[in-house]
């Protein structure tokens, strides 16, 4: 895709997002917003995938470690082909295969099992590091949320990631400056995350998160490392492109109205 | 099929080395065996390992929740990976890794939890794990052994480096030498209990360590004209409810003996099958609810009432409860 169609794909997202966290009334909505972009740029071709073939062995792989922000990857998921668009608007139900979280077990593209804060750097790691044993030229993606950084496995998982020179791991930090609890300087000081990865001797790229043309730079630049793992550092807003979650401290799980839905995805596609 | 040694005398062979043999002989015949370990490589028979198969001796340094997830990692891509650290660690540091990243997840791992209880001996009560049974038995579908000697141990590595199982299995083993129980070529089964030695009056369930001192214990109990059935319950989880609803109900009296707090270990599996299928009296043998501490293993088996000597009269006992 071009500049334009990902812009469009990631108004596309954005807009399936909102109707998933909207059938069910509530749920993990700033979280979903700030990594749209990303996602738009991975599914939008940086990705290799075959959504025919959720299984193929020698496929990229995305680990959603800030697994809370499945309904952002349900819905690229659906709009890639992986499972029927309907299926967004049974998010959370019983029975579902969209659960809050993600899971590997239950829904078709889900590479990981995620949720508990911090696991998933291992996991992606685990896939590289495999990966490169079996030969495969492919690349592990991975978008940790910058809260979730308070997680002392994130920094075993960087340090490992260094020593064995993994440069087929790609992560991305949503560093969007919110938490649950509030701003990351109120809740737990992250500090500079671009220079504590650089002093894990990661290659960071620090890229505007909402920019499909930056992150998809950032990405082919990462792609053409041969000896570190790349952070790419989103500078993101929790809650992007909604109105009545972008900028209000507590819009880490949020509820919502039909109406208040139905105005944000307006306001996107009068943007489009 | 398993045939039990004669002589009960500690097997030359190191319990490390059987693994590490083990491990390698799997590793050579399939290239999808991964080790991986957390700075206790050289302290645990990987040395062999890591030098013949440096690209699949995975180093993770003393950060035991990411080698897990690694771990998981490597099993989505099709690697087997066996991952050890102490059992204390393993079990304790590594527990929501093992659940979300490995069970929950539905991926396939083999975990190693060396020393386990008194076998820790003098690395004291940081290192002395009474609780990692306890731990991780509440994890769904979890498989836990807690393994005997080095013939039982060689066959098990074995068969968990193939096909043959998935999911999430747990060991725990002693690296020094142990009791040797089995003749070589002894081949077993994950989830069946070895019936060890035939007795009407008391079956006494005992795993890993204890199962020499049942042994003892039985010899002891055939002079005071007490018939006591052996059963080695190597597989923990889960327990093989046929052997011990059998055991309850052809003996009526059941003595546990475990390395472990007798608080969600053996003790606590053997009667939760009990009381579903064949309510008989139960003694437990195992670590009442204390914290590990330094010492000699002859010391911490006293200090722990873990002797033959605390089986015959647990046994005892039981046989009297039976009797009214």
């Amino acid at each position: 895709m071009n500049t334009t169609e990902l812009r469009q794909f990631a108004a596309e997202i954005r807009t399936a997002a909102l109707e998933c966290l909207e059938s069910f009334g509530s749920g993990h909505i700033g979280g979903s917003m700030s990594i749209v972009e990303a996602l738009a740029v991975l599914y939008g071709g940086a990705l290799r995938h075959d959504p025919q073939n959720p299984n193929w062995q020698e496929r990229d792989r995305l680990v959603l470690s800030k697994g809370h922000a499945g309904p952002a990857l349900y819905a690229a998921l659906a709009l890639r082909g992986f499972f029927p668009r309907e299926m967004l608007l049974t998010l959370n139900q019983g029975g579902t295969h969209l659960p809050s979280h993600v899971d590997r077990t239950k829904t078709p593209g889900v590479d990981m099992t995620c949720g508990s804060l911090g696991q998933g750097i291992s996991a992606a790691i685990g896939m590289a590091l495999g990966s490169r044993l079996n030969g495969w030229n492919n690349k592990t993606y991975l978008i940790l949320g910058d809260g979730e950084c308070d997680e002392g496995q994130v920094w075993e998982g960087a340090m490992f990631a260094a020593h064995y020179k993994l440069s087929s791991l790609i992560c991305f930090v949503d560093y969007n400056k919110q938490q649950l609890g509030g701003f990351l300087e109120n809740v737990l000081d992250l500090g500079d995350i671009a220079a504590k990865f650089r002093s894990f001797s990661w290659n960071v790229i620090e890229a505007p998160g909402h920019d499909v043309a930056a992150i998809a730079g950032a990405v082919a630049a990462a792609g053409a490392q041969t000896r570190r793992p790349t952070a790419i550092i989103l500078d993101t807003i929790k809650g992007y492109g909604v109105d009545f979650a972008q900028g209000v401290e507590f819009n880490h799980s949020m509820s919502f109205t039909k109406e208040q839905i139905g105005a944000a995805i307006a306001a996107i596609r009068s943007g489009i | 099929m398993y045939t039990v040694l004669t002589k009960i005398e500690t097997h030359p062979t190191l319990m490390r080395d059987a693994f590490g043999q083990a491990l390698t002989a799997a590793a050579e015949r399939d290239d999808r065996v991964v080790a991986l370990d957390a700075d206790l490589a050289s302290a645990f028979g990987l040395s062999d390992f890591f030098r013949r198969f440096p690209g699949r001796a995975i180093q993770c340094g003393i950060a035991e929740a990411n080698m897990v997830g690694v771990a998981a990692g490597l099993s989505s891509v099709g690697k087997i990976p066996f991952a050890h650290s102490f059992g204390c660690f393993t079990s304790r540091r590594a527990c929501d890794q093992i659940m979300i990243s490995g069970a929950y997840a539905k991926l396939n791992l083999r975990l190693i939890g060396s020393d386990p209880g008194i076998t820790a001996a003098h690395n004291g009560g940081t290192h002395m794990p009474f609780e990692d049974i306890g731990v991780l038995r509440s994890i769904p579908r979890i498989t836990i052994l807690d393994l005997t000697d080095p013939v039982l141990l060689g066959d098990i590595v074995d068969q968990l480096a193939g096909d043959k199982y998935y999911g999430v299995y747990y060991m725990r083993f002693p690296r020094k030498n142990a009791k040797g129980i089995y003749a070589p070529g002894s081949t077993f089964e994950i989830g069946k209990g070895n019936l060890l030695r035939g007795g009407a009056d008391v079956t006494i369930i005992a795993a890993g360590i204890m199962v020499a001192p049942a042994l003892s214990a039985a010899d002891a109990l055939a002079a005071d004209g007490i018939s006591a059935r052996v059963i080695d319950l190597f597989t923990i989880k889960p327990v093989d409810a046929d052997i011990i609803a059998r055991a309850a109900a052809e003996t009526g009296a059941i003595v546990t003996a475990e390395n472990h707090n007798v608080y969600g270990g053996l003790g606590s599996a053997v009667a939760e099958c009990v009381v579903r299928t064949q309510p008989v009296p139960i003694e437990m043998v195992g670590v009442d609810d204390r914290f590990g501490q330094v010492g000699s293993e002859n010391f911490l088996l006293k200090e722990y009432d873990l002797t033959p000597e605390h089986i015959v009269r647990a046994a005892k006992l039981a046989v009297q409860r039976k009797n009214g």
